[in-house]
């Protein structure tokens, strides 16, 4: 399989394992969307000096991108490509991200370390915020 | 230095999250097994995935540019550290999130639809 058919396959069974199998419905919940929201950003960031700086390169025949050029910096945006980066890394990403807060929140739920629970921010955080 | 580019990027992102741990109070690192429980089947995955991935050629790095570590003979040692880095960052933004605006995850004691305590 090419990377674009198995960034798919990845996303759809992380989806499964959050809606079936773990049940944890993570997907539905604006805490995951909020911090998946910060999270890509932080993604393109760092996902965007990996493959800018060609420390890790593709295989145009795996993604929907063309090879990128052999002695420069892949496209910034177009090309199948987002900072630098294949498309397919979004998807790549976003199932990473999945799986790892719905195996947190489910054993969270079976009672494996679910206290002591998160927050609240720092007294000068809170005034930060405000 | 070079070898250390990749390891750089990854203690970015260990240093850009581990404040969250004292100023927003996540409780991740604190949380230990719990989160050593969440991230060994995600490590396990996704190097599988990327054994296959350099297996077929989807993907390489510059040799120069990484540690000269190689786990299972083909995976930089820097690609498993990514695998264990990305889910602990992950987390600390979703419980700093959840510090932040007080949103339910689901795991709350108080939660109708979860397991019941032990």
């Amino acid at each position: 399989m090419t990377y674009t058919q198995l960034s798919v396959v990845g996303v759809l069974m992380a989806i499964c394992l959050d809606i079936f199998f773990f049940r944890t419905r993570l997907i539905r919940r604006s805490l995951f969307w909020k911090s998946y929201a910060i999270i890509v950003v932080f993604q393109l960031l760092t996902n965007g000096v990996l493959t800018g700086y060609r420390i890790v390169r593709y295989d145009g025949n795996a993604i929907i991108g063309p090879d990128a050029p052999i002695n420069s910096a892949p496209a910034f945006v177009g090309a199948g490509r987002i900072a630098f980066a294949p498309v397919e890394d979004l998807l790549f990403g976003f199932s990473l991200v999945l799986l790892t807060l719905v195996l947190w929140v489910w054993l969270g739920r079976i009672g494996i370390g679910r206290t002591p629970v998160s927050g609240p921010p720092r007294a000068f955080m809170r005034r930060l915020m405000k | 230095m070079d070898h250390l580019a990749y390891l750089g990027v990854l203690l970015f992102c260990l240093c850009g999250t581990a404040w969250l741990e004292v100023a927003l109070r996540t409780r991740v690192y604190r949380r230990w097994h719990r989160l050593v429980l969440s991230i060994a089947p995600v490590v396990v995955v996704f190097t599988l995935w990327d054994k296959y991935a350099i297996g077929r050629g989807h993907w390489w790095f510059d040799s120069e540019l990484i540690t000269t570590v190689r786990i299972w003979s083909t995976i930089p040692l820097d690609e498993v550290l990514f695998f264990i880095v990305i889910p602990i960052c992950a987390v600390l933004t979703f419980e700093a999130v959840r510090s932040v605006t007080g949103d339910e995850a689901g795991d709350e004691l108080s939660t109708p639809s979860s397991a019941s305590p032990r």
